[in-house]
């Protein structure tokens, strides 16, 4: 397939899934402004203001970029994942499957969607901050980069889920059980300063705590966690999963038969 | 000319152990209206599924117009447009955009895509739906969906498996005439189906599979010269309460208004009716007993059916 051919088969990709969430608004895109308001609300403005300030900043300053990372990650990842397997429950995968297309540019077009979305959630997410906070930025280029790569890394891990999952329970265990979890204890409501160092240590080891961080410090200039380190350690991430996704589709396992 | 279709020794075996296909060899000629029938876990959809990349085959070697799928997959993929037994898309996308989006995957400029799902939603007689979401069709227009989709790269070799499952005889009669239309125009169709009566009348050449295995691979006329035995029943004008006899022919009364009589090869059916008519019996009508080929198709694929047939 010439590279012009393929070309079109990502954008088409890409289209069919934007206009997939677009046109399901109501459960994609509204849900997480509902959720993420009631976070300012509650976290920020009730309980934020009987907190005080946290790595020099006011509460709610400090806990947007985290429920802003929050929002791209979860719907990067709930995207892909409910798309692809429902694509496979329904059998149109098997319309990409049997056409030219290469695996890489299949794999592609769905992650692409997935950030597609994470953005646009994050975009809305920071427009409702703004009625709550006044928000800066720091350094642009690190605030953009970290959250387009953060919104690949959950896109390529849905995609995964998806090509794994053998019903709908399957997609919504590694959100509930694993994704949560993770994102809960990986600095968006604190700073893993004021933990114990023991659990300190153990929370090094999560990596969303990188991403929030690096995040944060694109936004506010303040971070648990060395910024260089964090980029390696994302971008390793991405090419890891991208390997696997692309292995996945090139074995046809749980695809084909 | 390269074959439409060449399959050489083919091989699927499954993870659990099962040998769905057990070394199966065919040649479709370019421009040929082909059926490969056989029961159900004959092997068909494997085969198939291993034409379009949805099944890994074991061993063996398959080539689209001369490209071998194990040097260039995708370009072997443009030439070839499939039609699944099931249902396979998107319920929630509309008819249009469902052509559209199978387009996009082939690489067609928009454009072109828009022009050819216009065009095969017109000849399929979707136009009207073209915006309707796709669960919102009824069965047989689905079917026609699926056919348009895997026409809207317009393949070179389409393969239709059981396309016409539980659709009604009007609109199974209508889809014959649009798979007459295409095959005369160029298009190399390979047919799958249980209707045998839907081999024969579509059809020029056949392929029976069993357990995995070719058993009969031959014209469908060559096919039906072998027959031995057809059996007719005859329509009575008045009413018999014993059955004539004919010399040489078997005859049996079904009831006192039908007569059946078996023919085999080389006997004239024309003396059935001259002997009979000697005997003051009249006939109204007659009709064959059971479907030729189906009589065929029990025959090679029942515990009768001999290794020595495979091609």
């Amino acid at each position: 397939m010439k590279f012009d051919a393929q070309w079109i088969a990502f954008i088409t990709i890409l289209r069919k899934e934007v206009r997939r969430f677009t046109r399901i608004w109501v459960q994609t895109l509204l849900p997480p402004a509902i959720t993420m308001a009631l976070y300012f609300v509650i976290f920020g403005t009730l309980i934020g203001s009987r907190i005080g300030t946290m790595g020099g900043f006011s509460y709610m300053e400090f806990v947007v970029p985290g429920l802003i990372m929050m929002s791209v990650l979860t719907n990067s990842y709930s995207n892909v994942v409910s798309s692809f397997y429902g694509a496979k429950f329904q059998g149109s995968v098997d319309e990409v499957l049997v056409s030219p297309t290469p695996n890489y540019i299949i794999l592609l077009g769905y992650v692409l969607g997935g950030v597609t979305r994470g953005l646009i959630v994050g975009t809305i997410v920071t427009l409702l901050s703004l009625f709550f906070t006044d928000l800066q930025v720091h350094n642009v280029a690190i605030t953009v980069a970290i959250v387009v790569l953060t919104a690949m890394v959950f896109a390529l891990a849905g995609f995964i889920n998806a090509v794994y999952a053998n019903s709908f329970d399957d997609i919504s265990i590694v959100p509930t059980f694993i994704l949560t979890p993770l994102t809960y204890l990986g600095g968006v409501f604190y700073s893993i300063s004021l933990l114990p160092e023991f659990w300190q240590g153990v929370s090094q080891l999560n990596p969303v705590l990188y991403m929030v961080n690096v995040f944060r410090y694109g936004m506010l200039g303040v971070s648990d966690v060395d910024v260089g380190f964090a980029f390696a350690g994302v971008i390793v991430c991405i090419v890891a999963l991208f390997s696997y996704s692309l292995y996945l589709l090139e074995s046809g396992k749980r695809l084909r038969n | 000319m390269a074959h439409a279709l060449l399959i050489n020794n083919l091989h699927k075996v499954y993870g659990n152990g099962f040998e769905a296909l057990k070394g199966i060899s065919l040649q479709v000629e370019a421009g040929d209206f082909f059926a490969l029938l056989g029961p159900n876990g004959a092997g068909k959809s494997t085969a198939i599924g291993v034409i379009c990349s949805l099944v890994k085959k074991t061993s063996g070697q398959v080539k689209i117009f001369g490209i071998d799928i194990d040097k260039d997959f995708s370009a072997a993929k443009c030439e070839l447009g499939i039609v699944p037994q099931e249902f396979n898309f998107n319920q929630f996308e509309k008819v249009r955009d469902i052509l559209l989006v199978q387009a996009g995957y082939y690489g067609l400029p928009r454009s072109l895509a828009e022009e050819r799902a216009d065009k095969y939603l017109k000849q399929l007689g979707l136009w009207d739906k073209r915006d309707t979401p796709a669960r919102m069709l009824s069965g047989g227009m689905k079917r026609r969906l699926m056919i348009a989709r895997a026409l809207v790269h317009e393949p070179r070799l389409l393969i239709l498996d059981e396309p016409t499952a539980g659709v009604d005889i009007e609109l199974r009669r209508s889809m014959w005439s649009f798979l007459r239309d295409i095959n005369a125009a160029g298009t190399t169709i390979i047919l799958t189906t249980h209707y045998l009566e839907e081999a024969e009348s579509l059809c020029r050449n056949i392929a029976i599979i069993d357990s995995g295995k070719i058993v009969k691979n031959t014209s469908v006329d060559s096919l039906l010269k072998t027959l031995n035995l057809e059996t007719f029943v005859l329509d009575l004008r008045e009413p018999l309460e014993v059955s004539p006899t004919i010399e040489n022919f078997s005859l049996r009364l079904i009831d006192s208004q039908h007569l059946e009589v078996d023919v085999t090869k080389g006997q004239l059916l024309s003396d059935v009716f001259s002997r009979l008519l000697q005997e003051g019996v009249e006939v109204l009508s007659m009709r064959n007993k059971t479907n030729r080929l189906e009589e065929l198709f029990v025959s090679l694929t029942g515990s009768g059916a001999g290794e020595n047939d495979e091609i």
